[in-house]
């Protein structure tokens, strides 16, 4: 009984097993429930390091429940071992590293944030219960067990955007867009899952990968899986949830909410790359990809330029920096068949790609948080109404430039890093693309040059005399997340060696991914 | 051919879900084309595993011999069920909150958020 075995499953059931104490606890002491929280994530938080570097040394780790082989047979000569397990590879525990920083500081942010609402037990046990959904999503290596965590994800999420529903109408709309959008991807989902457990009597993603023959009925479920991951993670045109959801959802959730996008484009990386890999039609594929990165590029932005609530500002950005990830992995997925193109720009766009994730979920929660902040602290979201904000919060001025020059790529912040990246790479698949994401990054530039000068520039505003700082724990989240910000930003080089590159060679290299698993068959 | 039939309730069952969802204005009607789809999903699964003139996969029960089911699909159908039950709930829950809040369930009325 080694307790270093067993980390990939106590990451998930850690908070699982909080999300259930959590309200228990409320009964007692309503206090308590935002500490249980913050530790139970923090827990998560260091086993996932503890496994983040146990990954990069020793190498994947599979976690196996049932059948300890897959050629078990019961004493009763029975030969059915079930058996369905945990497989994190580089990919996985990127993506892992990701949910924990985000939901840990988004569980401290919340406890000041949360305090004047009803209901923060229920809260916190939903935020629970959302981490655990995304750790699943991300460390499982069996598709029907994706289908599980993807639905336990969803669930928590429109509780947790509707939970401001009892008050206004606006959430509970959002809530319920969310839902529809939701579960109709968790059925396509589940429908694929039939098609692949008919054909090749296999859940596991491993061995279906390594049987997999690109059949027409192979071709429908990609065909299934490809749109409805990519309207779960907001890509154009399936958008149409993204800015209700991210704007009337709390701040903390907003930012977390994001994280969870990105565990469904990880699955559909994950599935692209992992299940169906070389027997794909790749350039076909990578440009569908592409196009939709481009479509949410382009349109996020231009949608963002218009807004005037500053979180779906926001959200449209978010829609629109999905486009970059999409972009760089779809261009690394085009020239997959293509081993010298591959070498020469594919890996450098699926690094910049993959490590746009990261700097996204950082800048992006940090930005959510400061919208988050000025709401606190004037009740509106309306830019035309803030002004001269700068003068009451210095802190969170400061992180809001942080986080908007990252966004825009400005040097030396992390998004400047991998968008430089996705631009170099790019440049080399077709000028053009490369060209468009500029273009974007201009405009997210002007269009947070708006907000800063609407919100926080100009005289002091007589309705805003009481408005001071927020309280600590916010400010902490906020400046941790600065810190990482600018930490990313300076040192690229670190980042990119040491996690993204084993991220895209695991993704890369199928046989590698189905090796892990199949090796003592 | 009557071996498809199944099949084609399968695509009877998810089409007029999709055609619920896309054509109705009514909160609840939208909530019932979901259950539509799941139950088709649903069905689809259990198909998968079924096998002509077999029984109940007991298999401590079983007569020797006598060809079983694919319990597999069935764990999963039960599994996507009680996921299923959930969702409904949920969907009801804010369509309720929608609508003591807008005083209506139909969609074109239901749209503060826009832009």
């Amino acid at each position: 009984m080694n307790l270093s075995n067993h980390i990939p499953i106590l990451i998930i059931a850690i908070p699982l097993l909080a999300a259930f104490l959590v309200p228990l606890i409320g009964r007692i002491n309503k206090k308590a429930t935002g500490i249980l929280t913050t530790l139970a994530l923090s827990v998560s938080l260091i086993f996932t390091i503890a496994l983040a570097v146990k990954i990069l040394t020793v190498g994947p780790q599979v976690y196996v429940f049932g059948a300890t082989s897959p050629s078990l047979t019961l004493p009763s000569g029975l030969k059915f071992p079930i058996r369905i397990m945990l497989q994190i590879d580089a990919m996985s525990i990127f993506m892992g590293l990701i949910t924990a920083v985000i939901s840990f500081f988004g569980a401290i942010y919340s406890l000041s944030f949360i305090k004047k609402y009803d209901g923060v037990d229920k809260y916190y046990s939903l935020l629970l219960l959302l981490t655990v959904g995304m750790f699943g999503m991300e460390f499982t290596g069996d598709i029907f067990n994706f289908f599980v965590f993807l639905e336990i994800a969803s669930i928590a999420s429109v509780a947790l955007i509707s939970f401001r529903g009892v008050d206004y109408g606006e959430p509970a709309e959002a809530g319920f867009k969310y839902m529809m959008v939701s579960s109709i991807s968790a059925l396509m989902v589940l429908f694929a899952v039939g098609i692949f457990y008919g054909q090749y009597d296999l859940l596991n993603f491993a061995a279906i990968a390594s049987m997999i023959k690109y059949s027409q009925l192979d071709k429908i479920a990609l065909g299934l899986l490809i749109p409805v991951l990519a309207m779960k993670a907001g890509a154009v045109p399936m958008h149409m949830w993204t800015p209700d959801a991210y704007s009337e959802a709390p701040a903390p959730i907003t930012m977390i909410l994001v994280a969870a996008s990105q565990a469904s484009l990880y699955a559909l990386f994950r599935i692209v790359f992992s299940l169906y890999n070389i027997s794909l039609n790749a350039l076909t594929v990578g440009w569908i990809i592409i196009i939709f990165g481009l479509l949410s590029m382009f349109i996020g932005v231009t949608m963002a330029i218009v807004q005037k609530d500053i979180k779906r500002l926001m959200a449209y950005h978010a829609v629109s920096q999905t486009g970059y990830m999409l972009l760089g992995v779809g261009v690394g997925l085009a020239v997959l068949a293509n081993p010298v193109a591959l070498q020469k720009y594919g890996i450098t766009a699926m690094e910049g790609g993959i490590f746009h994730i990261m700097n996204h979920a950082m800048y992006k929660g940090l930005l959510f948080l400061t919208a988050g902040a000025l709401f606190f602290r004037t009740g509106t979201r309306d830019l035309n109404k803030m002004g001269g904000l700068a003068h009451y919060m210095k802190y969170t001025t400061i992180f809001f430039i942080i986080g908007a020059a990252a966004i825009a790529g400005l040097p030396p912040f992390n998004g400047f890093a991998s968008k430089l990246l996705i631009y170099e790479s790019v440049y080399r698949f077709n000028p053009l693309l490369s060209i468009i994401a500029m273009v974007v990054s201009i405009l997210t530039l002007a269009s947070f040059v708006k907000v800063f000068h609407s919100a926080f520039l100009g005289p002091k505003l007589p309705q805003f005399k009481e408005v001071k700082e927020v309280p600590r724990s916010m400010v902490f989240a906020m400046a941790v997340l600065s810190c990482i910000i600018i930490f990313f930003g300076l040192f690229p080089d670190l980042i990119v060696k040491n996690l993204v590159h084993p991220a895209v060679m695991s993704l890369i290299e199928q046989l590698q991914y189905t090796g892990t698993v199949l090796g003592g068959m | 051919m009557i071996g498809n039939l199944p099949y084609i309730a399968v695509a009877i069952f998810i089409g007029l879900g999709i055609y619920t969802l896309m054509f109705k204005k009514n909160l609840i009607k939208i909530a019932i084309g979901v259950c539509l789809i799941e139950n088709g999903v649903n069905l689809f699964l259990i198909t998968l595993g079924y096998k002509k003139g077999a029984i109940a996969p007991i298999y401590t029960q079983a007569p020797s011999g006598q060809a079983m089911v694919l319990p597999t699909p069935q764990a999963l159908t039960l599994t996507s069920i009680v996921i299923g039950i959930a969702t409904t709930a949920l969907i009801l829950s804010v369509a309720m909150m929608i609508y003591k809040h807008y005083g209506t369930l139909d969609t074109d009325q239901v749209r503060r958020l826009r832009g």
